[in-house]
């Protein structure tokens, strides 16, 4: 090749670059903008199809069947971050620049990716949700304003699996001297809930013994090895991606019995029991949401979404946990936004205005019903104090072909874990010189 | 014709060894150097700032450092994120822990922790070469976040292991706009390269590039190899270690250790391999391509296919940008294999005939 032709190799991917970062408005105006920072390639691609198409599913339904949220439509943009830190940062820079009002509310489906945003949310003006994720203390919304872990944390999911260990036992009297194992992704993910278990054990005097087991965990012979010789009453598995259904597999072959066994909800999608196989069947999961296609909005969403409008994302993943947990993520921002566009007026909301929306949620059982998702969610209700609502979580079990639910919504040890939570954000506060308070309406 | 050193008459020693000894050079130099220090900051949005630049800086940086170990001195790493790493939390514990510690010092020191850790994982060195070196400091790269996750000392107890990075304060100026952390980094960046240009052209880096070239050679005629491969390993970690600092600092705000992994190690080998083995600029192109062109990608589709009324779903989008810049990487090492520094320099040269070649 020449080298002209090189120089003019060299010279195009200049033009390419230049001319590629000239902003187009994507979203319509007068609308609803919401700032999507998705993920459907890359290692966890698979869980952010089902979360995000449930996500887009009900925005688009809430604008076909209601026409928008009061009359005002939703628009928004999706940007893809592969599950990436870096990549989230500038998905968010980008979708921040998108429409006058900012993105609404960011869901970053990513511990990760949550710390990172955590730090700018405040500057910016843009709440964050982290359904189910992120950091635990943020529950304290006098320390964290702008930061919303809603329904439950990795503190009220350990606790409650308690709880649901000790119902099994016949109450909490009967865990003495009980012997529990904590099988963990070595993570920070998977570090999360050993303090609040550690706390747990002394106070009711069963034995823990916490089993670390290295990413990916497609190899567990020697935890599942230890867990033999420690011969444990239960064994609590907070796994992700690959590790569950090899621990679920390798349990089986060690031959402990799964109806002993108790995830967390990122260890209980079909992602993982299916991998699994007939290993799973009797394994125990708690859930923020629960799975099925028998609800009345996702009724609506397959005859309007998909069928009338063919704008549905896929239909195989309908009514699997992680879609179920995409709608109900997207119902909160549709809700904060109505809620607060009835303090604020009925026009499209900055973050600063949802955010107060966010606050002042009340989704009690009547709404929810009224909303269609009648028993999918526990009733919500938010405050300045407490950015996580409910602390409830539901067991569900595994019978070979789909999740049943175990048993009703239950709550953990919630003094215990609103104790730590204080404890924590306080010592955040004073390294970072936070006055804590909360922010006026 | 434009760019034509004849007329341009070196009369001493000093002006024939400047680092930029043809006066068009230095024009270009300058006028980079006021569009990046007064032009960037007057005129690009929050979004180029905080997104685009402040990262390609602190990658340029990285890359720099791995250039003077890899491209110089010749030692094959795989663990720049593991020395980033160091630097980054190195540079957090010390502004934690040292009352009144000023923010630049905990960076200095976040480097030089950075590079005696490097020193240590840069012993093998002296007894393997080439693939076999590059295994061993795969060993920095697994140990080092490994080990910032199970002492919870590194990461002030954090129970989830991340580390949220303190306000910048110089002299009482805080540094938390976007337009203020992008002119620190570039200052600090702008110094760096320098240094590391001058660097490369002095006794030490002399002694590098032979150690790199024949290294027994190199010992005959009295370079000490031993001091000389610590020293590249050194300086390299000191450059990664700042980058490190910089990362948590002025880019991300809050890092943890699972975040300098395998993956971001080999992208910072890339840049080098794309921009040029064994050259400052080649850095900086590198880890520009590497790290803008996926986004310019990115946005060029959605807002073409917004534009052409398209809707396509976001995987999509990203699949092919994945595909068009793993074509373009192959496609510039077959007509470049020596990297975009060389694209740079043949363009130099053809400039300097033009428009009358021979």
């Amino acid at each position: 090749m020449k080298t002209w032709m090189r120089i003019l190799a060299g010279a195009t991917a200049l033009v390419i670059g230049a001319g590629a970062v000239a902003p187009v408005a994507a979203q319509q105006p007068n609308t609803q903008f919401i700032g999507i920072t998705g993920y459907r390639v890359g290692p966890y691609g698979a869980n952010g199809a089902a979360f995000f198409g449930g996500f887009i599913d009900y925005l688009n339904l809430v604008n076909e069947r209601d026409g928008g949220v009061n009359g005002v439509k939703l628009s928004w943009e999706e940007c893809e971050t592969e599950y990436n830190n870096a990549k989230g940062v500038e998905c968010y820079e980008r979708l921040k620049t998108r429409a006058g009002t900012g993105p609404t509310a960011i869901h970053p489906m990513s511990t990760g990716i949550t710390y990172a945003l955590m730090e700018k949310a405040p500057t910016d003006k843009i709440p964050l949700i982290t359904f189910g994720y992120g950091r635990t203390d943020a529950t304290d919304g006098r320390v964290f304003p702008w930061v919303f872990p809603l329904m439950s944390n990795y503190w009220d999911a350990a606790t409650g699996i308690v709880k649901f260990i000790g119902d099994k036992e016949g109450g909490d009297a009967k865990l003495k001297g009980k012997k529990i194992a904590l099988l963990y992704h070595d993570s920070a993910y998977g570090k999360e809930p050993i303090p609040v278990l550690e706390a747990e054990a002394t106070k009711l005097g069963f034995e823990l013994k916490t089993i670390p087991v290295p990413h990916p965990g497609n190899e567990q012979q020697s935890q599942w090895l230890q867990i033999r010789q420690y011969k444990p009453d239960w064994v609590i598995l907070w796994g992700w991606g690959v590790m569950t259904a090899t621990a679920l597999q390798t349990a089986q072959k060690t031959g402990y019995p799964r109806e002993k066994m108790v995830g967390n909800w990122w260890a209980g999608s079909e992602i993982d029991t299916v991998a699994a196989g007939p290993a799973a069947t009797g394994y125990y999961a708690a859930s923020l949401n629960l799975a099925g296609k028998s609800y009345p909005v996702t009724k609506d969403v397959e005859s309007i979404v998909y069928k009338k409008a063919n704008k549905g994302s896929k239909a195989e993943l309908v009514g699997t946990v992680l879609w179920n947990r995409g709608v109900a993520a997207a119902m909160f921002t549709v809700e904060a936004v109505r809620t607060a566009q009835a303090k604020f007026g009925k026009k499209p909301l900055t973050g600063e205005q949802v955010r107060w929306g966010i606050e002042n949620l009340d989704l009690n059982a009547a709404k929810l019903k009224s909303l269609g998702f009648d028993t999918m969610l526990p009733p919500l209700k938010l405050s300045c104090e407490d950015h996580g609502g409910s602390g409830q979580v539901r067991f569900q079990q595994w019978d070979g072909k789909e999740w049943k639910s175990a048993s009703d919504w239950m709550k953990g040890d919630t003094v215990l874990v609103r104790k730590m939570i204080e404890e924590s954000a306080a010592k955040y506060a004073t390294e970072k010189g936070i006055k804590a308070g909360c922010l006026p309406g | 014709m434009l760019y034509r050193e004849a007329g341009q008459f070196r009369t001493s020693y000093a002006a024939d060894q400047q680092l930029l000894p043809i006066r068009q050079d230095r024009i270009l130099m300058a006028v980079l150097l006021a569009v990046a220090f007064v032009g960037v900051p007057l005129f690009a949005s929050d979004y180029w700032l905080t997104a685009l630049l402040t990262p390609f800086l602190v990658f340029a940086l990285a890359a720099l450092g791995l250039n003077i170990l890899t491209g110089y001195a010749g030692q094959l790493s795989l663990g720049t994120a593991a020395f980033m790493a160091v630097g980054a939390f190195a540079a957090y514990n010390f502004q934690l822990r040292v009352p009144g510690m000023p923010i630049l010092g905990s960076f200095v020191l976040g480097g030089l922790t950075a590079a005696v850790v490097g020193v240590a994982f840069g012993l093998p060195s002296l007894r393997i070469k080439g693939f076999y070196l590059a295994v061993a400091t795969l060993a920095a790269q697994f140990f080092i976040p490994w080990l910032l996750v199970k002492v919870p000392w590194f990461t002030n107890n954090s129970s989830s292991g991340v580390i949220t990075s303190q306000p910048i304060v110089i002299l009482g100026y805080v540094f938390d706009t976007p337009g203020s952390k992008y002119l620190l980094v570039l200052a600090i960046v702008a110094l760096m390269a320098l240094a590391a240009k001058n660097l490369v052209r002095s006794r030490i880096g002399r002694a590098w590039m032979a150690v790199r070239d024949m290294d027994v050679a190199a010992e005959v005629i009295g370079i000490r190899i031993m001091r000389t491969k610590l020293i590249a390993f050194a300086v390299s970690s000191f450059y990664c270690g700042v980058a490190g600092a910089l990362y948590a600092y002025a880019y991300l705000g809050s890092v943890e250790p699972d975040g300098f992994n395998l993956d971001l190690s080999f992208r910072i080998l890339f840049m080098i391999i794309i921009g040029g083995v064994g050259s400052i600029l080649g850095s900086f192109l590198g880890a520009a391509f590497i790290t803008l062109l996926p986004i310019f990608l990115d946005v060029l589709l959605v807002d073409g296919a917004l534009a052409l009324g398209l809707n396509l779903p976001s995987g999509a989008t990203s699949m092919v940008q994945l595909v068009v810049f793993g074509a373009l990487i192959i496609f510039f090492l077959i007509v470049e294999p020596h990297g975009l520094a060389r694209l740079w320099q043949i363009g130099k040269e053809k400039l300097r005939l033009w428009p009358f070649p021979y």
